[in-house]
């Protein structure tokens, strides 16, 4: 077990997604990685890890306007396995 | 107010301005140019703006532009480059914006043009067509009253010899009914309020994806069918026992009046009906009319365009002849022979005697 | 490192206190729902044009002149006023629109098959002219509405519909460079070039939409941003390689940068 720390966090509209994977790249942290179920749209769509920094890259990127970005007041620890 | 000579050109820029028109945009062509020279020179002391545009299809986009704001704007040119204008004459129609434009033709053969249209889809304009300078004075502030009143585009279709007739006329502001406010108009103030604003030609509106053409496009025909109820003008003389009717209009009526006047003097029995609106087409006044005479002439000075309106007024209670024609002078300009009255007095007694006159 | 079990709740804001950094969408968008194809880049510039018209305080003033392309779509979603201009026209209706309201933030948004191919000339005449205006182009290169067509800014070796072994400059000729087109053009006060292929060009393409703005609201003329956006169904390459593909095929040619800044 190890601890991650989130700083920040996503709000996702997976409905709306349509699968481009253009936040996936964008995101430093590397804490998006796409779901292997579909939405409605049959689409897969974007998952968080724990690790976000709240920077905001994969809002920026998103076409679909499917990321709402907050930043905790105090970090969230996650207890993961590594 | 006193009465000034004035060519026409000027006369109807004058009336426009005094009808509140703000804005001009245009590119030179005979005989259109002195039109827009003098918005050039004029507007500017009412606070208008004039620009020369670099071609056609600008100067009808600027003035596309100026009309979403609400100013009163207007465009022009002869028909050839209101030929170039077509695209955005069918779209400014549908988007339902108040423009009026100056067709300063080269005769008379922009008649399809004026009142069919080269423009894509389904849209009317409507077409005053001046018989004199001070008849343009009129009906060009009419226009605007008219564009503002139906949200859609007027033509004022006239010709090398309106252009350039110096007639003294009066130009002072004319009362007209008051208008609804352009609550419409683009200004920005809505921005960011869920209620701002989208002029467009495709029936778009915010917050809807789908734009339902066929609803769209009829509301616009019921618009243009009341058009053609409220709207269709047109000046009749000697119809009371005449024998042949003759249709004409434009500056061409003015020789064609005068001449039925002249042979009604004689006693021959002619009469005269003159169509101020091409669009909507006075078929009503004519098929009444058709009802008592043996036979209808049309005199245009054309290859025989308005004939056709002319044939589905009488509906073949009369038979319909056709009285020519083409006439111009060496620079294609639209000025010859149909422009005097002994030309337009032959065409007539062939009519007279049941002779077509060959364009 | 992470595994199945660690994927955390995303379908709400969070519960723990945080602070909203970015809403879904723009103030100045009505509703997050476009019918643009997966990958567009286009909705990504338009909300840095929003975002930036609101940064300005100009929500309540500006007034957006729109081209013909799949961009249009969103004029549905738009908050400023809008004129829908015809293909190519826009530049002209602007011209009106803004000599009839000096105080208007006036816009156009254009691609590159309605500006550099139906309305060239309206654009390098509205430029010339000097039109205190902003032009905004998306440059894709290719007619996206149409399913992939090439367009006069389609670069050299580029696969579109009408090219599909790529754009041949002996057959094809060479695509314009309408931002250098325009640079040199003495009527023209701000030209910049930028795209939306990754998160920090895509902030960087909001402060060029703010200067060339700026630059209208400061009377100093036309002002012109063009913005590269992706197209992964129009240039046939996988979605998820749209912003590789912008940035190093189309933007190898159309370069970045601020090419003239008054």
């Amino acid at each position: 077990m190890t601890q991650i720390k989130s700083r920040g966090t996503v709000n996702i509209a997976t409905e709306r997604c349509k699968g481009c994977e253009l936040c996936i790249p964008v995101c430093k942290p590397e804490v998006l990685r796409m779901s292997t179920n579909r939405n409605k749209l049959g689409m897969r769509y974007p998952e968080l890890l724990p690790g976000c920094t709240g920077c905001t890259a994969c809002l920026l990127m998103c076409p679909d306007f499917c990321f709402e970005v907050y930043r905790y007041q105090e970090p969230i620890l996650h207890e993961v396995d590594v | 107010m006193t009465r000034v000579l004035m060519e026409g050109s000027e006369a109807m820029a004058k009336a426009a301005i005094a009808a509140g028109c703000r804005f001009f945009s245009g590119y030179p062509m005979t005989p259109f140019t002195e039109t827009l020279e003098y918005f050039g020179k004029h507007l500017p002391d009412v606070g208008g703006v004039s620009i020369n545009a670099e071609s056609e299809l600008e100067a009808i986009g600027m003035a596309w532009g100026a009309l979403a704001t609400g100013a009163r704007a207007a465009t022009g040119s002869t028909g050839q480059g209101l030929a170039l204008m077509q695209e955005s004459l069918s779209e400014i129609t549908r988007a339902e914006l108040p423009l009026v434009y100056f067709n300063m033709a080269r005769g008379q053969g922009d008649y399809y043009q004026a009142t069919r249209g080269g423009g894509h889809g389904d849209y009317r304009n409507i077409v005053l067509a001046p018989i004199d300078v001070n008849e343009a004075v009129e009906l060009t502030q009419l226009a605007f009253y008219l564009a503002d009143l139906w949200r859609n585009p007027v033509q004022i279709y006239g010709d090398y010899l309106l252009a350039h007739t110096n007639e003294t006329v009066e130009i002072s502001t004319m009362e007209f009914p008051p208008l609804p406010p352009k609550d419409w108009a683009v200004d920005g103030s809505l921005g960011g309020t869920g209620k701002s604003r989208n002029i467009n030609p495709i029936g778009m509106s915010k917050l809807k994806h789908e734009i339902e053409p066929e609803a769209f496009w009829r509301r616009l025909h019921v618009k243009h069918k009341e058009i053609e109820q409220a709207e269709a003008r047109y000046e009749e003389e000697f119809l009371e026992g005449a024998e042949m009717l003759v249709v004409a209009f434009g500056t061409v009526a003015r020789f064609v009046r005068y001449v039925v006047r002249e042979m009604r003097s004689e006693g021959i029995a002619v009469g005269y009906i003159r169509p101020i609106t091409l669009w909507p087409f006075p078929y009503e006044a004519i098929s009444n009319a058709a009802q008592n005479t043996q036979k209808v002439a049309v005199l245009e000075q054309n290859g025989g365009q308005m004939i056709d309106d002319v044939r589905l007024a009488v509906l073949g209670s009369a038979p319909v002849v056709a009285l020519g024609g083409f006439s111009s002078d060496e620079a294609g300009f639209g000025i010859g022979p149909i422009h005097g009255t002994d030309n337009i007095r032959d065409r007539i007694e062939h009519g007279l005697a049941g002779q077509e006159v060959m364009p | 490192m992470s595994s199945g079990s660690d994927i955390l709740q995303t379908d709400a804001p969070p519960s723990q206190p945080a602070e909203k950094l970015c809403a879904f969408k723009p103030d100045l968008l009505l509703s997050e729902d476009h019918h643009l194809c997966p990958g567009c880049g286009e909705p990504i510039a338009v909300r840095m044009m929003l975002e930036a018209i609101k940064e300005l305080e100009c929500s309540r003033r500006a007034v957006g002149v729109i081209g013909i392309g799949c961009y249009t779509a969103l004029t549905g979603i738009i908050d400023t006023d809008l004129v829908q201009a015809l293909h190519g026209r826009a530049p002209s209706v602007a011209t009106g629109t803004k000599r009839m309201l000096p105080n208007g933030l006036v816009y156009t948004l254009q691609g590159d098959g309605d500006m550099v191919n139906e309305g060239l000339q309206e654009v390098i005449h509205s430029a010339a002219r000097g039109e205190n205006i902003t032009c905004i182009l998306l440059n894709n290169g290719v007619f996206g509405e149409t399913g992939g067509h090439m367009t006069a800014s389609t670069v050299v070796g580029q696969r579109t519909k009408n090219t599909i072994d790529g754009r041949d400059a002996k057959e094809h000729g060479q695509p314009i460079l309408i931002s250098e087109m325009l640079a040199q053009l003495s009527g023209t006060a701000y030209v910049a070039r930028c795209g939306v292929f990754n998160a920090s060009q895509t902030v960087h393409t909001k402060r060029i939409l703010r200067k060339a703005f700026q630059t209208q609201l400061d009377g100093k003329g036309f002002s012109f941003v063009e913005i590269l956006t992706m197209c992964p169904t129009g240039w046939f390459v996988p979605v998820p390689e749209g912003p590789d593909y912008l940035e190093n095929v189309l933007g190898s040619v159309h370069k970045l940068g601020e090419l003239k800044c008054e």
